[in-house]
């Protein structure tokens, strides 16, 4: 089977609102999305041949693409519900344009949303989040999510001196691009002493350290390179996709400092014919803090042990050499849960229109996005390019 | 057993339900190879380091190091907050395999890397006795 690389394109995209949204529910926003990508794309529904979502923690359906397929109408040959967030959003993009490629679909749109931030009690959703942990030999004990993370960035920083200074820095770059984001959650200014000194949640991870918990959906529309050229938007082309899992639960982890992004990126970058030097603009899943250092390091765009550094630096600001999560990120954007590498991805397209704004990275060509889901459990990759470098 | 009530009990399965009855009696198993000898928790039915099926449960040492940890300082529900602030730890058995586990009697601000720890066992309910790990002097 011949490569995927340039064979699909991203014509459509949108993000609905984010923040605290209490009058619509997760499948409405769903919904939503949707229809605002498809908007974007300037194609009916009726067009759609091929659907993907995500599970929602505030509304399930065991059937969810297809109750969400019910609710529009539409019925498509090509019906996906990813099955959790973080890597898999990417992972189902990679089948998707694998259906594309092979004919099976035409025009494929990829919706997720949910409604953590008003949909679910702050009790519900510190269970529901931490029962990604293994119901015997795990989740007894009492572990919260930020505590799986905390126990990640303590090895990081045993093995190799990372800094609580550093993590912040990772806060303080998502909040200075949300400021420039008119649609972000959070957009007051944060200083690393801030991060510091706000309420210590698992040791070594403050308040500021975690994401957000949010409402908010986000869609694309996908389809073939040939067909990309009818629609009114600029194609946005998928170049390389990549995939590595190498646990589920934190404590069989083959490493605790190096994950299987080391994988996922490998495979994205042979695929694209690219390496990380080659990359214009990044957008790469910042749950919590340390999670952004070790995949930094395991993609490839810094040495082990060398991320913290590199942020702190301000590396990844605008005017530095990898200008990362320029809509804010998880951090200060956005964090649905499910849906939450969505926003990288639509984020990474805009980029790659020219379209972003204040945050506009200049002279962008070549995106990479980057989702981890589970406990740095599952990873996916994308690269994408405007049409010159394919 | 107060104190424990409304936390999530692990509820045994076929393939762990020696581990958990050994807890009953407080004794700590885990898993060895009889093809390769290989140490593993959690327990499966394959080895998985040679694939063999022919894995046994052993009397492990109950002895470990910490691996590395975190203090929890906003518990994950309401029958956990009295416990608060509470250290979370993977810790590498003598035998090899690494898992999680609460770590009692210790300050958390003392607890470090390579710390030695054992198992010791607590009654959660009249089913479940729940192993956890304490600080040893050496
Ligand atoms: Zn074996």
């Amino acid at each position: 089977m011949s490569s995927l690389r340039g064979k699909t394109a991203i014509v459509g995209m949108a993000d609905t609102k984010v923040g605290k949204l209490p009058h619509i529910g997760a499948t409405e926003l769903c919904v939503e999305a949707a229809m605002l990508a498809l908007e974007d794309a300037g194609i009916s529904k009726d067009q759609v041949d091929g659907l993907v979502t995500c599970h929602s923690m505030t509304e399930p359906h065991m059937y969810h693409a297809e109750a969400v397929a019910e609710y529009m109408q539409i019925f498509p040959r090509y019906c996906v519900t990813a099955n959790a967030g973080g890597g898999t959003t990417f992972s189902v993009l990679q089948n998707a344009a694998a259906a594309i490629a092979t004919g099976i679909c035409k025009t494929i749109v990829i919706s997720m949303a949910d409604c953590l931030r008003t949909g679910l009690t702050r009790d519900q959703a510190m269970a529901l989040q931490s029962s990604t942990g293994h119901p015997q030999f795990e989740i007894p004990y009492g572990p919260t999510v930020p505590a799986f993370y905390a126990l990640i960035a303590r090895a990081h920083m045993e093995q190799y001196g990372t800094t609580p200074e550093q993590m912040a820095a990772v806060a303080v770059n998502g909040r200075n691009y949300a400021a420039m984001n008119p649609r972000a959650q959070m957009r007051d200014p944060i200083t690393i002493e801030d991060v510091l000194a706000s309420r210590m949640i698992a040791d070594p991870l403050h308040l500021l350290d975690c994401s957000l918990v949010s409402d908010g959906g986000a869609a694309v529309v996908l389809t073939s390179a040939e067909q990309a050229k009818d629609f009114p938007t600029d194609p946005v082309y998928l170049l390389g996709f990549g995939e590595g899992h190498g646990h589920e639960h934190i404590s069989q982890a083959r490493s605790l400092t190096t994950s299987a992004a080391v994988e996922s990126g490998r495979r994205a970058f042979r695929m694209a014919g690219m390496g990380p030097g080659d990359i214009s603009v990044a957008q790469i899943y910042d749950c919590f803090t340390p999670v952004l250092l070790i995949e930094l390091e395991d993609l490839g765009f810094c040495s082990k042990g060398e991320a913290g550094a590199f942020v702190a630096a301000g590396e990844t600001a605008l005017t530095g050499s990898l200008p990362m999560n320029t809509n804010g990120g998880l951090l200060s954007y956005c964090h649905p849960g499910n849906p939450g590498s969505m926003f990288g991805l639509t984020e990474a397209v805009a980029q790659l229109r020219g379209d972003s704004g204040e945050r506009q990275v200049s002279n962008a060509e070549t995106a990479l996005v980057h989702g981890q889901g589970g406990i740095m459990s599952s990873h996916a990759t994308v690269i994408l390019g405007q049409e010159q470098v394919l | 057993m107060s104190e424990h009530s409304g936390k999530v009990c692990p509820q045994s399965r076929p393939g762990t339900e020696p581990y958990w009855q050994a807890c009953k009696r407080h004794e700590f198993l885990i898993q060895q190879c009889k093809e390769c000898g290989n140490h593993q928790f959690y327990p499966r039915i394959i080895c998985t380091s040679c694939s063999s099926r022919a894995v046994n449960w052993i009397p492990a040492s109950g002895r470990g190091t910490v691996l590395t940890w975190t203090v929890v300082r906003r518990a994950v529900s309401n029958a956990y907050a009295a416990e608060v602030p509470y250290v979370i730890a993977l810790i590498k058995l003598q035998e090899g395999p690494v898992l999680m586990s609460i770590v009692r009697g210790c300050e958390p601000e003392s607890i470090h890397a390579g710390m030695t720890v054992e198992v010791s066992f607590e009654e959660w309910s009249d089913q479940v006795s729940m192993p956890v790990f304490v600080t040893t002097s050496g």
